[in-house]
């Protein structure tokens, strides 16, 4: 027995391929530049992302019949509003050094234009499981960018994973700095995660070619 | 039962009880999480007062690591020998002196007829006792504050600086080593013994900071108003100290 049908595996599917969030609808570009310097921020930027899209869709999902038609923007807004205090207050007690370094991008969370759009286009017109799985593959979809972008930023840019120094000590000349190995300080600026996500779609697009526009 | 979900009652209602739901579970969460925040913010302080003091886990030439945070309370215990209260020419010893709001002092300080309290902590580094000193001002979007370490002739031993929304790239760099490291061994008296200062100056050329007694460390291109920012606040909130280290002559 399949573990979801195949109008569900779809769902989670899509948007990590062929009709991903950042690199096909091009949504939620704002917050792939300005947390990816690192890996870490992306990869709690994506589970936060994954949180608050999965469970704001059930919500929004639920409340489908009863949110009056007239006021349904500011309700989506409150269910996103709320959720994103609840990252943040957790971050806050949990993991406090990191919800520091991610300061204010938690709350801009909110205005993430993927979590927004699939509420509106998806979780009003779908029952709370397909909003679910809808909700966290787009999320997933989202976050496997981010995280392809925090790691080739952080490993060029600074020489390290999660903080490791994984390509030797820039200072004392070990490992590929020993043979004249320079770290790229343009990786760990802004306009190097448009051009990393540039160099992704360029590489989903030769491989699909259907995804290219005339 | 079909609801008409485009009565305008219908949507009054639907709002008012979705602000009560929404309110109160998140009202009862910040309750909850409160313990744990506070403690982190406490640990932060800790974390910050003992950086000023070069008590720290860097291992790298750029880092800014803090002593871990279930380390920290420990480590600050044992190294922080006495903390006070300075409050004019009255000093009271306070183990809880760090917990001071330096904002609510200074606004309270506006009162002409209030002294304000000063929090002051006390450590040893190499047989010599050293002072920490909290500063608190304004850069260019937002507050900056940090923690002075100074020997007992106010020449200072280290410096921690943070921000609340400075420019990324610009502004923020104050918390940067490169820029925080400069303040070392920088002297806050001129010759002659009277409160000066440091000054973060523009072209004042001195990159390595060879010249400890000029009152000036080097500014950071593009942060011209954060800068003067720090330098304002290292100003007006050290001086005010003043009077305690004549004491200690």
């Amino acid at each position: 027995m399949r573990l979801l049908s195949k109008k569900d595996s779809k769902l989670i599917m899509d948007p990590l391929a062929d009709n991903n969030p950042i690199t096909i609808q091009v949504l939620g570009i704002c917050s792939a530049l300005a947390i990816t310097a690192q890996l870490k921020p992306s990869i709690v930027m994506a589970i936060s992302v994954i949180f608050v899209l999965g469970a704001g869709n059930v919500v929004i999902s639920l409340m489908r019949n009863i949110i009056p038609s007239k006021i349904r923007i500011i309700v989506q807004l409150v269910v996103v509003a709320t959720l994103v205090i609840i990252v943040d207050q957790v971050l806050k007690a949990y993991a406090y050094s990191l919800s520091k370094e991610l300061s204010v991008f938690i709350g801009l969370i909110i205005t993430n234009c993927i979590i927004m759009g699939r509420f509106e286009a998806f979780a009003l017109a779908n029952g709370p499981w397909q909003s679910f799985l809808d909700g966290v593959g787009n999320a997933l979809g989202y976050g496997v960018i981010l995280v392809i972008v925090g790691f080739f930023r952080e490993l060029l840019g600074s020489g390290t994973l999660m903080g490791f120094k994984v390509l030797g000590d820039p200072v004392e000349k070990t490992g590929l700095y020993a043979i004249g190995y320079e770290n790229n300080g343009f990786m760990v600026l802004p306009p190097m995660a448009l051009i990393v996500i540039g160099i992704i779609i360029w590489v989903q697009r030769s491989k699909n070619k259907e995804l290219i526009e005339d | 039962m079909a609801i008409d979900t485009d009565k305008n009652s219908y949507t009054v209602i639907f709002a008012i009880v979705m602000v009560i739901v929404v309110g109160s579970i998140l009202a009862g969460l910040a309750q909850g999480l409160k313990p744990l925040v506070k403690a982190n913010e406490r640990f932060e302080i800790q974390q910050n007062i003992l950086y000023a003091m070069g008590i720290n886990a860097n291992e790298g030439p750029s880092d800014v690591e803090f002593i871990s945070a279930d380390k920290v309370e420990d480590v600050f215990n044992s190294t922080i020998t006495k903390q006070y209260i300075v409050e004019g020419d009255k000093v009271t010893e306070d183990a809880q002196a760090y917990l001071l709001d330096v904002k609510k002092e200074e606004a309270k300080a506006k009162d002409p007829n209030y002294t304000r309290k000063l929090p002051l902590f006390e450590g040893e580094k190499d047989g010599n006792p050293i002072y920490v000193m909290p500063i608190r001002g304004k850069g260019l979007w937002d507050a900056i504050w940090g923690f002075v370490a100074v020997d007992k002739d106010m020449v200072v031993q280290g410096v921690f600086f943070d921000h609340a929304g400075e420019t990324p790239g610009l502004g923020s760099e104050i918390k940067q080593r490169y820029f925080m490291d400069d303040f070392e061994g920088e002297h806050l008296l001129n010759e002659s013994g009277a409160f000066k200062g440091i000054t973060v100056a523009k072209g004042n050329a001195d990159p390595r900071n060879d010249r400890k007694t000029d009152n000036a460390v080097d500014a950071i291109a593009g942060a011209t108003i954060t800068g003067d920012g720090v330098t304002a606040m290292i100003k007006k909130d050290l001086r005010m100290y003043v009077p305690y280290f004549k004491t200690l002559k």
